[in-house]
């Protein structure tokens, strides 16, 4: 490459609105990104395609940021025993080429493909869509139905949070302000898996239903988009595992979810669907 | 080596791929500032006071106008009120009652009430105005409106005697809501005062003659102004009117400052403040014989035309002499409404009407036939409108008439009834519409108009000058094609200026399919001027002897056409094109999802001048039209769309878009450039209702755009 | 800070947290790469990141550094894709254009149809309907430089 050549400011700003108001630094390391997490209380920033939508809309809350998008400890897929390990970073390109996720968790694949475009897959994170704690996550529902386990971690500690405890109402969790995910766990998925996303339209949507389920000894089902979280539904999964009929269990799904109307979509519709989805669920999963 | 007909290679040069093309906010000027418009956020009330704040301790005592203005301007700020208008602060188009800026009357959301600019875009978006206001109840429903904004009354024979001897009455109520047009680069213009102590104006505008006008009536008639196009991302309407009102912002501002203004909506902005498509209810009341045979029209059109006129007289004017569809009947009545709601006014977006009332039109010829027992191809055929047919107007129409032409090619080449058995009972559907549209302005438009078209002779060739511009659809390049072939010079030494009003002719607005058929014809009589002057010498030859000289000529409609604006009879259009449209689909059953595996598009308009270019036109239009069935849905709340972003608002993706397939027909319009007829609006009529007509083949009683599924999951079923 | 552009090593002073399209278009000068909606959802801003598609409306600039960004610019005048698409009519207005060829550029050997609509899945267009932007595509990646033709697929 050529040496150097400085290029200053030379055409008026255009810069946008709450950049100066920003102070941005960046993590070199996970132990850097976690003290500084705590003695600064900045926010992370991976792949920024959620902080940088509400930056360009002027809703961006937090002024103090750090950016962890370079801490390659926290990238990469590995299978450590039984268990998938995914590196927090991992973006949904990363998860769509990987043999493990292949092998192992299908359906997440399915559901990177079907986040927003290639350029949203190149650089949207798994730990970001989970940190976000959007109830219309696309990775939510898969790792809700095969009980995943979110790895957190702070300057001092270490711990495990079963994905079934990870979300406590609209877009809260149990994460403290000094943790960082660093890495979702998932034991091996006994069963077939099965995914469908319902979108506005067929690339690059926002899901109006998301549903993830795994037809093993006993079926789990998650359902994203239909309530304030992500949702198991553990007494439709029960109605099923009894041997009680499909209307049975569409019956209580529709006690388990609490869709509403939105600017895309209707909490008719949601319910209608939901429903039959779930029959098609099952019927495509049966042996 | 005749350039009409072929593909040839495009006057825009390499620059659009490479990213050297010069789009408004890629134009910068030293000390340019950057304009922000405060806008009203209630849909009708009154204005009672202003404070305006800015953050990091900087405040301005309340109420106190003249002490306000002094601390912005000690802090690098440009305010702009109405006060500041020289001229008259109305925005000229068809009526004047859209002020630049609110007064004290707010009549929608989003209104523009002040200006600002500043050097420095977080200093300038760090300023806080709060307007306290009086609010006034708004109305929002046009059916519920009592405010007749416009009504045209198109009568024909004797409806209701017609209606009485019908085997048949059948009656429908259709609707379709807004369309955003989402050109991908939105508006925007930079104002720069000149050193001759005039103004140019640069930017994203379809028609810069009309800027000319609406900022002549804001600073005078002497007022020494020029607009000048720069590379535009798309327009498809939404260009044609809105520029005028930013163009006379950015004006302001530069005046006020002294200083270049550059004013770039993002995205949000555009979407919520400028125009739309017009929300329609059309009602219609048929009386049909029981072999088919269509006796009486009965036609109610209602549009949304939002709070000021603006183009709201022309689009129902359009949308009202195609309601009839392409079909005869000799007795027929149209009457339609523009009603004014408090929000943002709606205006051109392509189509101009007639995507509305055709919709309604051919979705219900489908429900005629389903009634009568009848293949609605049949119903079609027996009742298209053929050469020596009077249309709704009392239009004679002539051979360039092309209803069966296009319909029997259509059905033919989608195996149609084969698969419209096939399909029946399963989760795929095959749907149809025959539709045309009116080329050129209204009966009187284009002699009202007054077009003008001017070529100057060059050293090595000839160069246009013509207002008209080129938005993407491909203007330069047919221009050039024309003119080469009429001067009988090669392509390649035809040039094509810049829109800069200062320099080119007035031609007209770029819109209404008038840019091939109308302009590109005066530019061949002058062409042919040329050529006569010429002689046996080349340009260059000619150039070399004598120097240059220009040709300019004005637009003659052609000589038989008789139109009375008041009683809405006579000869509407010079020539349409056709179109017929077939829509296949697959419905998800637990879903409702409509996944559109194919569009057959059969379209006629005169000749291609650049076939590629012009199947180019088609294709787009076309996904426009899909999106319109099936996707865009614009959510209005207390008078202003809510979800104005790309992720709420969404237009077809690529996994969106159908496979398509164009077929192009010929049937030359005599008084065409070349027999050209008009081709841009054309696509965007037929694809909605080809859609609704293939739901209802799968079983769903669809009567209202867009057929999202959530609407399908509610829907009748047949 | 530090990054490559376009097979430079580049020095440019901008805020950490300033948008990487900004750097671009402002600090660096280069107006190729354009602003459609400012949310990720419209692919006009696209470049290149380390050979990765992204949108550069989303992309903090500190997280270019020791990077290698490719803009449009960075193909030059005379790239056959580009001239495949002012051909086919792969562009009309061309907004979208610089977006659509960056996005394009990562496809691989022989792609089908299918492959190309993923690709620019994340890019929208307007003007066109995609067909030609396809044909423009395909042929570009078959080699060929034969003049448009208008049968449809």
């Amino acid at each position: 490459m050529e040496s150097g050549r400085r290029v200053a400011a030379k055409r008026g700003e255009r810069v946008r609105t709450a950049i100066s108001g920003l102070d941005l630094t960046r993590a070199r390391s996970l132990a850097d990104a976690l003290r500084v997490v705590r003695d600064e209380q900045r926010t992370p920033i991976a792949g920024a395609t959620d902080l940088y939508v509400a930056l360009n809309f002027g809703t961006l809350k937090p002024s103090l940021l750090v950016d962890i998008w370079g801490i390659d400890g926290l990238r990469g897929i590995s299978v450590k025993g039984d268990t998938l390990v995914i590196g927090a970073l991992t973006t949904y390109t990363d998860a769509i080429k990987s043999p493990h996720v292949a092998k192992r968790l299908p359906m997440l694949a399915d559901a990177s493909r079907l986040v927003g475009g290639p350029q949203i897959q190149n650089r949207g994170t798994i730990g970001g869509n989970i940190a976000n704690a959007s109830p219309a996550g696309d990775s939510l529902p898969v790792f809700a139905a095969v009980d995943a386990v979110v790895v957190l971690k702070s300057v001092d500690s270490e711990r495990r949070v079963p994905f079934r405890d990870f979300y406590t109402g609209y877009r809260t969790s149990v994460m403290r302000p000094d943790e960082l995910i660093v890495a979702v766990e998932v034991a091996a998925v006994e069963g077939k898996q099965w995914f469908r996303k319902v979108g506005t339209r067929a690339a690059q949507a926002i899901s109006k239903i998301v549903v993830a389920g795994v037809r093993g000894d006993t079926p789990r089902i998650a359902y994203g988009s239909v309530a304030p979280t992500v949702v198991r539904a553990r007494e439709t999964e029960r109605v099923l595992a009894s041997g009680g009929s499909i209307d049975d269990a569409a019956a209580t799904l529709q006690r388990e979810i609490a869709p509403i109307d939105d600017l895309r979509s209707t909490a008719d519709y949601r319910r209608r669907v939901s429903v039959n989805l779930l029959r098609r669920f099952w019927s495509d999963t049966a042996s | 080596m005749p350039s009409v007909g072929q593909n040839v290679s495009r006057k825009d040069g390499i620059g659009k791929a490479t990213g050297r093309a010069q789009y408004a906010d890629d134009l910068v000027f030293p000390g340019m500032l950057h304009g922000r418009t405060i806008r009203s956020t209630i849909p009708h009330g009154r204005i009672r006071s202003t404070t305006i704040s800015i953050h990091s301790g900087f405040r301005t005592p309340d109420h106190d106008d003249a002490s306000q203005r002094g601390s912005l301007a000690r802090h690098g700020f440009t305010f702009v009120s109405h006060r500041d208008i020289p001229g008259r602060n109305v925005v000229a188009l068809i009526e004047a009652d859209q002020p630049f800026l609110a007064e004290r009357d707010v009549l929608h959301q989003a209104e523009p009430i002040f200006l600002l600019a500043h050097e420095n875009v977080q200093t300038l978006n760090a300023l806080t105005i709060e307007i306290t206001y009086d609010t006034l109840e708004p109305v929002f429903d046009p059916e519920k409106s009592e405010g007749v904004l416009k009504r045209i009354d198109i009568v024909k024979g004797d409806v209701e005697f017609a209606l009485a001897r019908a085997d048949v009455i059948v009656e429908g109520t259709y609707r379709t809501g807004h369309q955003e047009h989402v050109y991908i680069e939105p508006n925007g213009v930079i104002a720069v005062p000149e050193e001759d102590g005039g103004i140019a104006v640069y930017g994203s505008v379809q028609c810069p003659f009309y800027v000319i006008k609406a900022l002549k009536s804001l600073l005078g008639d002497d007022a020494k102004v020029r607009v000048i196009q720069t590379e535009t991302g798309g327009g498809f309407g939404g260009k044609e009117e809105y520029p005028s009102i930013l163009a006379g912002h950015a004006v302001l501002l530069a005046r006020k400052s002294g200083r270049p203004v550059k004013m770039v909506y993002d995205r949000v902005e555009d979407m919520i403040a400028t125009t739309k498509r017009h929300p329609s209810i059309v009602k219609h009341r048929t009386g049909v014989m029981r072999d088919g045979r269509i006796v009486a029209m009965d036609v109610d059109v209602i549009l949304d035309g939002g709070a000021y006129v603006t183009l709201s007289p022309v689009v129902l004017s359009r949308g009202c002499i195609h309601a009839a569809g392409a079909y005869r009947c000799e007795n027929t009545r149209i009457v339609g409404r523009a009603m004014f709601t408090n929000t943002p006014p709606n205006g051109a977006f392509r189509g101009f009407g007639a995507p509305q009332t055709e919709f309604a039109v051919e979705v219900h010829m489908d429900r005629i036939a389903e009634q009568l027992g009848i293949d609605p191809v049949e119903l079609r055929r027996m009742n298209a409108l053929r050469p020596g047919d009077q249309t709704a107007t009392g239009q004679t129409l002539r051979d360039d008439t092309s209803a069966l032409i296009v319909l029997d090619e259509a059905v033919k080449r989608t195996d149609f009834h084969r698969k419209r058995a096939e399909y029946k009972g399963t989760n795929k559907a095959i749907g149809l519409s025959l539709f045309y549209h009116g080329s050129g302005f209204t009966g009187s438009g284009e002699r009202h108009l007054n077009s003008k078209a001017r070529l100057d002779l060059t050293e090595h060739g000839v160069r246009i000058a013509v207002g008209s511009t080129e938005i993407g659809q491909g203007t330069r390049t047919m221009h050039a094609q024309i003119v080469a072939d009429t001067l009988q010079i090669p392509y390649e030494s035809v040039e094509v200026a810049q829109p800069d009003t200062s320099k080119v002719a007035d031609s007209g607005p770029t819109v209404a399919s008038r840019t091939c058929m109308v302009v590109g014809k005066i530019l061949e009589e002058c062409a042919l001027d040329m050529r006569a002057k010429l002689g046996s010498m080349t340009p260059g030859q000619y150039y070399a002897k004598h120097g240059s000289f220009s040709v300019e000529r004005k637009y003659e409609p052609p000589d038989w056409i008789e139109w009375d604006d008041h009683t809405y009879r006579g000869d509407a259009y010079a020539t349409f094109a056709w179109g017929c449209d077939v829509a296949e689909l697959e419905i998800d059953p637990d879903t409702y999802e409509i996944k559109p595996i194919k569009l057959t598009a059969v379209q006629e308009f005169g000749r291609p001048i650049h076939p590629a270019l012009a199947k180019g036109q088609i294709e787009g239009g076309t996904a426009q039209g899909l999106g319109y069935a099936l996707i865009e849905r614009v959510v209005m709340k207390d008078g202003a769309m809510a979800n104005a972003q790309l992720t709420n608002y969404v237009i077809p993706t690529t996994l969106d878009t159908p496979a398509m397939d164009v077929v192009m027909l010929e049937n030359r319009y005599p008084d065409g450039p070349f027999g050209a007829k008009g081709l841009g609006e054309l696509p965007m009529d037929g694809p909605a209702p080809a859609v609704v007509n293939a739901l209802r083949h799968y079983g769903l009683d669809v009567r209202e755009l867009p057929a999202t599924p959530e609407l399908l999951a509610t829907c009748d079923s047949l | 800070m530090r990054f490559a552009l376009n097979g430079h090593e580049e020095d440019v002073d901008a805020h950490p947290a300033a948008r990487l399209l900004d750097v671009l278009r402002v600090e660096c000068g280069l107006t190729g790469t354009k602003e459609g909606c400012g949310e990720g959802e419209c692919g006009a801003c696209t470049v290149l990141i380390d050979g990765a598609p992204v949108c550069s409306c989303l992309v903090p600039f500190s997280q270019v550094e020791h990077a290698h960004v490719i803009t449009i610019e960075g193909l030059g005048d005379d790239h056959p894709l580009q001239h495949r698409f002012m051909d086919e009519v792969g562009a009309q207005c061309g907004i979208c254009t610089p977006g659509m060829i960056m996005a394009a550029l990562v496809l691989g050997k022989n792609p089908t149809l299918d492959d190309v609509k993923t690709a620019l899945a994340g890019n929208l267009c307007r003007c066109t309907g995609y067909g030609a932007i396809y044909r423009a595509v395909l042929k570009w990646k078959a080699g060929d430089e034969s003049p448009p033709s208008v049968e449809s697929e």
